[in-house]
């Protein structure tokens, strides 16, 4: 039974025995794991995968569909790889093994749709044309008003739900590349845009760099910036990742900026991982670095700064989800809560479980469907605890599946990015 | 597993709750040890009707049952060897059923989670004390069954003292429900103590019936260095002869701070042989704060370095992190470890653990020495690594002059891990013929097959 393996591990460079050879298999990571606590199951648990993984790697099982798909249900929150006490870092396997898979079979449709569509923004704008058709036309309005939506097939009314109301125009295309600073000009930062942020959620990131620009930054957004790689890396392409990283690194090499800052916690954590992912690339090691060192999150950056004091009152309940990719990935965890609690007005309230992860995971409510579910439950009952009036997460994939739930659950809770709140209480710019 | 059988299996319990891919069996196939066997078939019940089901048919069938909870056992328990095996997970029978706030009592399926359980209760003003440092990662009924400890029990009992009542699936399927909701209970033989620790070798626990008591409202909380590992044993005797309970008193020894504080970077001093954490607790501040300085001051006049006192509940949450992070830490030393788990009398704390280190320094393997040192319930872990060729064969000689260490004072193999398959071996040394053939006959007499998790505990 283990040729297929041999052979396999002939051809591909499999993780280091280190990684996985020292889990001394205490169970600490399987009180943390979403997709443990859901299903139950230690096939579903970081300690499994991990076990799945040696198993594998040592010739005692096949590499089998099976034995992959345990690798896709990890959801990556990275809660296991905070938590084991030995150091082993089972997201980080569970993802060497999907690399693993495409190195050894490469699949064409992963080519195409993350070589191709994915990594061209204009790509993705045009395949999701028919989406801001249905919506601005008011069909959306017209779905919800006669109740059609209840026709729909459970999965889909989720994914339909999981939409926030998308813009006419993706932001790519009127975003200015250079805005100046609406005061003085202390700061030259460059703006990553990122591609679900510019389609879905134009208005947080207009908010960001007008939050920037408010204090004294002159802000640079590049339109000719690639996916970030997050989706690839998620599928295993590592080649496709490395690909586009380099293209990113080059953009901003072009312009002198102090600070690559995104809003998107997702593409933060990919973009700050640039300098690891090219490490062994002798031309362009030192570059990924160099780049990978400036990358920041938005409120992150915005804490390094003397920051101007917001001059509106909000008054409302606020409640935050720390993004997995913003508060593990990157530790960055006080900041947009330090934020949040500089504007007047607002209450801040700790969410129950916050940096639990919402199941969002960039594709999982479309591929484990379930699961994704069950763990967005969890999340929608802890929101019901803190009793808040807006929802903030730094994330747009967190804050689609955030407003998937609160309306499965007719809840009443705006879902935000925590910079649009802040831009509100500064209120429109003077001159 | 044949066919007919998972067919079987999956009209009792549904599609979902059967799994029988290869990949399934390899993760069921160990606990928190290193040892490894496949089952058969793994079914996931919601229900003790369910489970009863299901051991019936394996009665019929006569295949071996091995029950499971989160699989963080330190003794094989739950690693099912024969390969026709059918393991029941009680983790889908995760339903806290009832808090009665009045009689101070909770009714709970087997397989929830210890902390939440605690979580649950806590919410009511009401506390569960067994604190076994798996909380977060082992289940009630892998507790009741293990009969778990943790550093409280000095002061409050381990699990098997909460138990008020349990159901149980015996071995032909039938449902005992045993003890109750009442303190008392002298009516006919006490059952619930004797599936208590019977690490599922007798019947399947289901669900529990569990005591709890008002939440103390005060604690202090302790950590005091010691330059030599001598002076931290005999303080803890010194302590205990004070006429103070302490909550809690643990022991760990300068390798255990050393991995801890490589792992946690918490801070710790690691410039010294020994640490002891110390925790009074009660109703009343000022005796909790009174009974604490009484404590430091003895540590003081036996030879303390130093004292650290936990400002509020944060610093006093990182001591018990790291307290709580010991076992799992030593990983970062030696690829593998054998945690031992013997219990002494208290007086001969300091003579066994001398005994330990001369051990240690035979063999030239090191040992990390820690644990819950009021009870005399000590953890002393070997480091080693299983693919140098003799450094096996060094370890279980090591085991064995251990146990050798701790029968000789009086004390016992086990005190809380179990005996699972990893102590098998030094059990009638422990016990003695007598005990031995008592305990095999009420194993024929409840489990006549034998299909309740086979070749643990005893030798077949
Ligand atoms: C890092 C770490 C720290 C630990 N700290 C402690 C500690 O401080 N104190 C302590 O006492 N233990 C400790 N343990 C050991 C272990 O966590 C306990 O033995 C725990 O009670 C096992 O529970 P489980 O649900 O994981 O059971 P499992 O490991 O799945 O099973 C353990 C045994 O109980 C049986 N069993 C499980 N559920 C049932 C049931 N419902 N009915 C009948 N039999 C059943 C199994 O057959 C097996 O023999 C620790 C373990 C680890 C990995
Ligand atoms: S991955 Fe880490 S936390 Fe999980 S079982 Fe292994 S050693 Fe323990
Ligand atoms: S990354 Fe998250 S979902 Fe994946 S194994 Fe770790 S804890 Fe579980």
């Amino acid at each position: 039974m283990n040729t297929i393996s041999v052979d396999l591990l002939a051809k591909v460079e499999p993780p280091e025995e280190n990684t996985y050879l020292n889990c001394i298999r205490c169970g600490l990571c399987l009180a943390v794991c979403p997709t443990y606590r859901e299903d139950l199951i230690e096939t579903a648990s970081p300690r499994g995968r991990v076990a799945l993984a040696r198993k594998g790697l040592e010739g005692q099982l096949d590499f089998s569909p099976n034995l992959y798909e345990q690798m896709y249900k990890c959801f990556g929150c990275l809660a296991c790889d905070d938590i084991c006490p030995v150091g082993i870092r089972p997201a980080e396997l569970a993802l060497a093994l999907r690399v693993l898979q495409e190195q050894a079979r490469p699949k064409k449709w992963k080519d195409i749709l993350f070589g191709k569509i994915l990594s061209q923004p204009e790509m993705i704008e045009n395949t999701t044309l028919p989406l801001r058709i249905y919506q601005s036309l008011g069909l959306r309005r017209l779905v919800y008003s006669l109740g059609l939506r209840n026709l729909l097939p459970g999965k889909i009314r989720d994914l339909e739900a999981m939409l926030p109301r998308i813009p006419r125009r993706p932001l790519r295309h009127f975003l200015p590349e250079i805005t100046e600073s609406f005061g003085e000009n202390r700061h030259q930062v460059g703006f990553y845009l990122g591609c679900a942020q510019s389609l879905l959620f134009s208005e947080g990131s207009s908010a960001s760099v007008r939050v920037l620009a408010r204090n004294d930054c002159r802000v640079m957004a590049p339109r000719n910036v690639e996916c970030c790689g997050m989706p690839a890396l998620g599928y295993g392409r590592l080649d496709l990742v490395r690909k586009q990283a380099r293209h990113n690194i080059a953009v901003y090499e072009s312009l002198e900026v102090e600070a690559i800052v995104t809003d998107c916690a997702t593409c933060g954590s990919t973009l700050k991982g640039y300098g690891k992912l090219l490490q062994d690339d002798p031309d362009w090691a030192d570059r990924a670095k160099n780049f990978s060192g400036r990358v920041r999150d938005i409120s992150e950056f915005l804490c390094e700064l003397p920051l101007k004091k917001p001059g509106n009152r909000l008054d409302a309940r606020v409640t935050y989800h720390e993004p997995c990719h913003l508060g593990r990935a990157q530790q960055v965890k006080d900041q947009p809560r330090d934020l949040l609690k500089l504007i007047d007005g607002l209450e801040f309230r700790e969410l129950p479980e916050a940096d639990w992860c919402c199941g969002s995971a960039g594709s999982q409510l479309m591929t484990h469907y379930e699961t994704s579910l069950c763990v967005l439950d969890r999340k929608m009952n802890n929101l019901k605890q803190a009793g808040a009036q807006i929802i903030a997460s730094g994330c747009p994939g967190c804050q689609m599946q955030l407003n998937s739930g609160i309306r499965r659950n007719n809840l009443n809770v705006r879902v935000v990015h925590p910079i649009l709140l802040l831009d509100e209480a500064y209120g429109t710019p003077d001159e | 597993m044949n066919k007919q059988i998972i067919n079987l299996l999956i009209r009792i319990l549904g599609p979902k709750a059967v799994l029988f891919t290869p990949e399934d069996l390899a993760t069921y196939s160990y606990d928190g040890t290193f040892v490894e066997s496949n089952p058969g078939v793994v079914v996931l019940p919601e229900t003790t009707q369910q489970v009863s089901q299901v051991v019936q048919l394996a009665a019929e069938k006569h295949l071996p049952v091995v029950p499971r909870g989160m699989g963080s056992g330190l003794a094989a328990g739950s690693v099912p060897f024969p390969d026709n095996s059918v393991v029941i997970s009680l983790t889908r029978m995760n339903h806290t059923r009832e808090i009665d706030t009045l009689n101070a009592i909770v009714k709970t399926e087997a397989g929830v989670i210890t902390a939440d359980l605690q979580a649950a209760v806590e919410k009511h003003g009401l506390f569960y004390p067994p604190d076994p440092s798996s909380i977060r990662h082992s289940t009630i009924g892998g507790n009741i069954a293990c009969n778990a400890g943790g550093p409280r029990c000095l002061k409050y009992g381990v699990t098997g003292d909460y138990v008020l009542g349990l159901t149980v699936v015996l071995a032909d399927g039938r449902v005992l429900n045993t003890g109750g909701e009442v303190i008392k209970d002298v009516t006919g033989y006490d059952l619930k103590r004797l599936f208590t620790g019977s690490e599922g070798t007798l019947g399947l626990i289901t669900e529990a019936t569990l005591r709890l008591i008002a939440k103390p409202q005060f604690t202090r909380t302790a950590l005091i260095d010691f330059v030599s590992l001598e002076n931290a044993s005999q303080t803890v005797n010194a302590v205990l002869s004070s006429g103070i309970v302490p909550a809690t008193l643990e022991l760990m020894d300068q390798t255990a701070l050393v991995c801890i504080e490589q792992a946690m970077k918490l801070g710790l001093e690691t410039n010294i042989e020994a640490s002891l954490l110390i925790e009074t607790d009660g109703n009343d501040e000022r005796t909790v704060a009174h009974e604490i300085e009484n404590v430091v001051r003895v540590c003081e006049a036996n030879g303390a370095r130093s004292v650290k006192l936990a400002q509020g509940a944060a610093e006093r949450d990182k001591l018990w992190l790291a307290r709580r992070s010991i076992s799992p830490s030593l990983a970062r030393k030696a690829p593998n470890k054998l945690g031992e788990d013997i219990t002494v009398p208290r007086s001969a704390i300091p003579e066994v653990i001398r005994k330990i280190r001369g051990i240690s320094a035979h063999y030239e393997l090191p040992i990390v020495i820690f644990g819950h040192a009021g009870d005399g319930n000590l953890h002393p872990n070997i480091l080693f690594d299983k693919r140098q060729p003799d450094q096996w064969e060094k370890v279980e000689a090591m085991v064995a002059e251990i146990f050798e260490a701790a029968l000789a004072v009086g004390g016992t193999l086990s005190g809380e891990h179990g005996i699972g398959t990893l102590k098998l071996p030094y059990l009638e040394k422990a016990l003695g013929p007598v005990s031995i053939d008592v305990q095999k006959q009420i194993k024929t007499s409840l489990d006549p097959n034998n299909i309740f998790n086979p070749g643990k505990m005893f030798i077949d």
